[in-house]
């Protein structure tokens, strides 16, 4: 079974961490990633950039809206996600619009830009 | 991570917002900052025993208010201290307040705060050091240290700002949507003035003053949080943040300057810049071109060229153009004649900053490009002269540094054979 593990915490507070302190979690939780690679359980891992970076598509019954700003609706969930380059956000935006498509009615799709990416590979 | 450092970021981090809403209560900034230092020894006390709160800023609300309120009541009628039970029993209290306060309150609240620190009767070194006294909840010795001035001449120019800040009166009433947008722009230009009064030291100082960069930017996400569809707030953070993610590369081994064209580009923070990126393009979606975004267009060009030569002086000069139109000024002119001169030669450029002459009779910057363009076609003295202009306008040893290394360069060309233009 795959799991996904979500990082959630007040962002306040994590961008007030100074660069040695954010440096020092960062190397450990590196250690974390390294140990996992090694017994091949570690899929990609990333940080997200802050929420103010983010931008919202909201689905509908006509043209989906963008909305500045991540995704605030509490009465929905996280049900998946997709990790895509791409040289823009409008470019970004376009994808997540052949989503909708693909998958009208309700919902949205928060487009985060992601600031650390490691691409660990699974085994086949 | 202990309690005490979960405690104390907890608290630094719900701060303005604490601040700003117990403002709104007291219509003073003495007692709303009393009312928050009373609110964060309370938790103090309480957090580690209880566990943290589900909102802390609620909470530090809630408890500053009624510190406050107590306070005012004891001294009035000189009670005994309230038993901390009473004090303590927040429950109910912190249901009612994180029902009661939601993000349209705290944006006025929070825009008052900062507006509150940009009144037009105080200078901008005041401005600067109010805000990150009120707002940022910096120490004195902080501020003083960032500013290069000993403590209590800090504290008395913050005592002394406080003052004009009472007299002036806290602009109670909720905005309308003119003059909200006007707040908004008047605190803009604030919390760029405390970027930049970190960005522009150099040398030494410059370590020292970096933690202005940090806080102007925090500053602004926090605004961008409050006005998440502001395209100048998206541009004014990316700006900054473009601008500061260079911070490494800036300043050589001796805390010289480092031209943008010499700088070692692996040294850029490459997580700034594409958060930078990431906000220009949300704010071009827009299309309501302002000030901040062009300079955040301008600083993304540069920012998206992996080696100097890959720059687009061309966009660059036509992001200046736009510039102009939208806040004519000699300076911008000047930026734009480097990009100008990279574009289509230095020539064009010098015909462009000559008329500027009279009013930039006073500025280093003219005269050091000046002196640059000379050089590259070819009228060495004539470059000799203004780089000693230069040289005595200098504003920063760093700066003078510099200028002599170009002097040094000319002198070495012109005892040479041939004369190169620099490539």
């Amino acid at each position: 079974m795959l799991y996904a593990i979500l990082c959630y915490n007040d962002e306040d507070v994590v961008g007030s961490w100074t660069k040695e302190e954010d440096d020092a979690c960062m190397a450990r939780l590196a250690e974390v990633e390294r140990n996992l690679h090694r017994q091949g359980r570690l899929g990609p891992v990333a940080r997200l950039l802050p929420t103010t970076a983010a931008t919202t598509l909201r689905k509908g019954k006509d043209e989906p809206l963008v909305l500045d700003g991540p995704f605030a609706e509490t009465k929905e969930q996280l049900l998946g996600f997709y990790m895509v380059d791409c040289p823009s956000l409008d470019d970004a935006l376009d994808i997540a619009r052949q989503l909708t498509v693909a998958n009208p009615g309700s919902g949205s799709y928060e487009i985060r830009p992601v600031g650390i990416f490691h691409p660990w590979m699974l085994p086949e | 991570m202990t309690d005490m450092e979960w405690i104390s970021q907890a608290m630094s981090s719900a701060r303005p917002r604490v601040v700003a809403a117990l403002l709104r209560y007291f219509r003073d900034l003495d007692t709303a900052e009393e009312a928050f230092q009373d609110a964060c020894l309370r938790a103090l006390k309480a957090w580690p025993k209880n566990g943290p709160p589900r909102d802390p800023v609620a909470w530090l609300i809630f408890v500053g208010r009624n510190a406050a309120i107590d306070a005012v009541r004891r001294h009035a009628r000189n009670l005994p201290l309230p038993d901390e039970q009473v004090l303590s029993d927040l429950d109910d209290a912190e249901e009612e307040m994180a029902g009661r306060l939601d993000d349209s309150d705290y944006r006025d609240d929070i825009l008052r705060l900062l507006f509150v620190c940009c009144h037009p009767d105080l200078p901008a070194t005041q401005q600067i050091a109010l805000a990150l006294r009120i707002v940022s909840g910096l120490s004195v010795k902080q501020i003083a240290r960032a500013f290069l001035v000993g403590e209590s001449a800090m504290e008395q120019r913050i005592t002394r700002a406080k003052a004009k800040v009472a007299q002036a009166g806290v602009p109670f009433d909720a905005p309308g949507p003119v003059e909200r947008s006007e707040r908004l722009a008047a605190v803009a230009a604030m919390v760029y003035l405390v970027f930049n009064e970190g960005y522009s030291a150099s040398g030494g100082d410059a370590t020292m003053r970096m933690p202005l960069c940090d806080e102007a930017i925090r500053l602004a996400r926090l605004l961008l949080r409050l006005f998440p569809a502001e395209p100048e707030i998206m541009g004014l953070t990316a700006l900054m943040l473009l601008q500061h993610a260079r911070a490494a590369a800036r300043f050589d081994a001796d805390g010289a300057v480092v031209l943008l064209e010499d700088q070692d580009r692996r040294q850029w923070n490459g997580q700034m810049i594409a958060e930078g990126l990431a906000l220009i393009d949300k704010a071009m979606r827009h299309r309501r071109a302002g000030a901040y975004q062009i300079q955040a267009a301008i600083a993304a060009l540069h920012a998206r060229a992996e080696r100097p030569e890959d720059t687009d002086w061309a966009q660059i000069d036509l992001l200046y153009g736009a510039l102009e139109r939208l806040q004519p000024s000699p300076v911008i002119t000047l930026n734009r004649a480097v990009a100008v001169s990279k574009a289509r030669g230095a020539g064009e450029a010098l015909a462009m900053i000559e008329p500027l002459e009279s009013r930039l009779s006073g500025y280093f910057h003219f005269f050091g490009v000046k002196g640059g363009l000379l050089m590259q076609l070819g009228r060495l003295a004539e470059a000799r002269n203004a780089f000693d202009r230069a040289v005595a306008l200098a504003n920063t040893t760093a700066e003078a540094a510099h200028i002599r290394m170009h002097l040094d360069r000319l002198e070495r060309e012109s005892a040479g054979a041939g004369v190169e233009p620099p490539g």
